[in-house]
């Protein structure tokens, strides 16, 4: 079991409210991600539900039980840190022991959990090593065991792959999904990385300035966002957005359309444009137009090769069908 | 350092140095070992040559050499044993927020500036003084005798004064420490179950076993030459006569300068097995 509940929550240091009134649930096994960008109070989020902050007004409930005065230890709750906080002195088997000898465990049976973590986790060469002695990936695979032998009714995990380099962020990216089909628990991931978000949540909480701006599942947020801020964080690269007469012409104030939803012509459409900078990955191509008449260079997105070059004139004509139209308040038009 | 010539004008530019201090530690240690082997009596006909080991036979055999070495031993675990508890105690504290933490921290430091001397004779006369003393007043205050603390509770009252002027130094060292440790790792510490003890136990004490032997090797050192706190309270009275003080009052109240030389040279010999001893440790613990 692992369903929080979050109810009227609020957090402020001294005079600054950081968490505004906010209402949540987050379902038992649901893998549930809080995204947004720098400070917007994810992370004080994280801590709240942890217990590591306490909440000014409002309630916590884990279970159906009100938890809002329980401490860490007892909300039966783990958690992974950006800085893994591996205990330097101790063995990687001491660590991941660590929560069970607290709990004061029948030392046969933390040690059947060790040895079930550290298979799963592929850390049983590396048992007696102190963490000095690992490598990111490895550490961040041992603050995981620490977290999963304690067997609680939630993961909560604070940016944890920000420490490590992109190669290796894909692979535990990977991981920790597998972990999550596993375990079937309960997992709130905090991270600023709006790939990550998409490709491991079953639900993204998309945080601005501690508002929730919008719940739901990846594709929701990437069809239907429901405002201006949602559409340009959600997806990569971001969304075109422009206003003015253009946007009108579409019916709305503003307007968005997607580099993916684009379609690209050397000899005519909608908007005509100078190639910028076109960015070559093998199976895409960004192209940056600019000089199109919207407010910004529109980027566009083709698959494949196309050999363009800086300065060339450039055709785009927009798909209608997924052209986004927000309203005066920045909220979607459906 | 990359060329041959650039290593050689370091040298050259070093050799001055190295050549100072080094002449500075040799020159009394050849002295000391020079006398150790010679009758010297200043007032008693001087230089009257060679003896052999007869002075370092007789140091030994003097009845006031072991209690010298074990009242040196008592005092300098005493001091470890209270700077250390204290200090660590004291650490934790001064961490916390609080209003006025600057000011609170020099207040804390402030003891380990005051010469040895003055801070001993402070002790003496403004708090120890069987009539006129802080403490006696403090006794007679609840109807006590007051305490004679020089004469008898001597070694303690030393330890104490001693204590008083190195806790500042072990509380600096290991404030330090517990700045430097991740508060992540507490948290860590405190959602997996460890209640404040068992945080203090587990994760701040590991922290700081570093830092508590540079605390103990260091003063060490300068504990097992203490010396102004004896001269100006009980002057080497009422079993408070260190190896160092038996070695003064050899030299300069015997008038027996073979005699103390051959001391101090027992003296470095102690002082290297401590620190032999001490290196083994504490290179164990700084290796990791």
């Amino acid at each position: 079991m692992g369903q929080i509940t979050l109810k009227q929550v609020t957090k402020s240091f001294g005079d600054v409210q950081v968490i505004p009134p906010l209402d949540l649930t987050i379902e038992d096994g649901e893998f549930t991600v809080f995204v947004g960008p720098s400070g917007c109070g994810k992370s004080t989020l994280l801590r709240l539900i942890a217990g590591l902050e306490d909440i000014t007004s409002g309630h916590i409930e884990i279970d159906g039980k009100d938890a809002t005065d329980v401490v860490p230890a007892k909300r039966g709750l783990a958690m992974v840190f950006q800085s893994y906080a591996l205990y330097p002195h101790m063995s990687v088997r001491k660590n991941i022991a660590f929560p069970l000898k607290m709990a004061k465990m029948d030392p046969a049976e933390i040690e059947k959990r060790i040895a079930n973590a550290a298979s799963v986790l592929n850390l049983t060469d590396y048992l007696d090593r102190r963490p000095g002695q690992l490598s990111g990936g490895q550490r961040q695979r041992v603050a995981i065991g620490r977290a999963i032998v304690r067997e609680p009714a939630a993961f909560l995990f604070d940016e944890p792959l920000s420490n490590l380099d992109a190669a290796l962020r894909v692979g535990m990216r990977l991981e920790i999904s597998e972990l999550h089909e596993r375990l079937k628990t309960t997992m709130i991931y905090v991270t600023h990385d709006q790939v990550e978000a998409m490709t491991m949540a079953d639900k993204i909480v998309v945080l601005r300035a501690g508002h929730i701006e919008q719940v739901g599942s990846p594709l929701e947020l990437y069809h239907r966002p429901r405002n201006e801020f949602v559409a340009g964080f959600i997806g990569s690269p971001k969304m075109n957005i422009f206003g003015g007469a253009e946007a009108q012409k579409y019916g709305g104030v503003k307007a968005g359309i997607r580099p993916e939803h684009i379609d690209v012509s050397m000899t005519e459409g909608t908007w005509k444009g100078k190639v910028g900078v076109a960015e070559h990955l093998g199976s895409d191509t960004f192209i940056h137009v600019h000089d199109t008449g919207l407010d910004d260079m529109v980027t566009v997105r083709i698959t494949g090769d196309i050999s363009v070059r800086h300065g060339d004139t450039i055709y785009l004509t927009p798909q209608l069908d997924q052209m986004h139209k927000f309203d005066v308040q920045g909220l979607r038009i459906a | 350092m990359a060329t041959k010539a650039s290593r050689s004008a370091a040298r050259l530019m070093m050799a001055p140095a190295v050549i100072l201090l080094l002449g500075w530690m040799l020159v009394p240690l050849i002295m000391t070992l020079w006398f150790s082997f010679r009758t010297y009596l200043p007032l008693r006909g001087g230089d009257q040559g060679w003896t052999g080991f007869d002075n370092y036979v007789r140091f030994v055999s003097s009845s006031a050499f072991w209690p010298a070495v074990q009242t040196t031993l008592i005092i300098v675990l005493g001091v470890l044993v209270i700077t250390v508890c204290l200090g660590i105690l004291l650490a934790i504290l001064l961490d916390q927020p609080m209003w006025g933490q600057g000011i609170v921290r020099i207040l804390v430091i402030a003891p380990f500036f005051v010469m040895p001397t003055v801070s001993a004779l402070v002790w003496k006369n403004m708090f120890m003084d069987p009539v006129n003393g802080l403490l006696a007043h403090l006794w007679r205050f609840f109807g006590a005798e007051p305490v004679s603390w020089l004469s008898d509770a001597s070694l303690q009252s030393i330890i104490m004064i001693v204590s008083w002027q190195w806790l500042p130094f072990a509380t600096l060292i290991l404030l330090t420490a517990i700045q430097s440790l991740d508060s992540e790792q507490l948290e860590a510490a405190e959602m997996d179950g460890a209640p404040v003890l068992k945080r203090f136990f587990y994760i701040i004490l590991p922290h700081l076993s570093r830092a508590i032997t540079i605390v103990l090797l260091i003063q060490t050192i300068f504990l097992l030459a203490i010396f102004a706190e004896i001269f100006v309270t009980t002057g080497g009275a009422f079993g408070t006569r260190t190896l160092s003080y038996l070695i003064f009052q050899r030299v300069l109240e015997s008038q027996n300068v073979g005699l103390g030389s051959a001391g101090g040279v027992y003296a470095i010999i102690l002082a290297n097995i401590v620190a032999i001893f001490l290196m083994r440790i504490v290179g164990k613990n700084l290796d990791n």
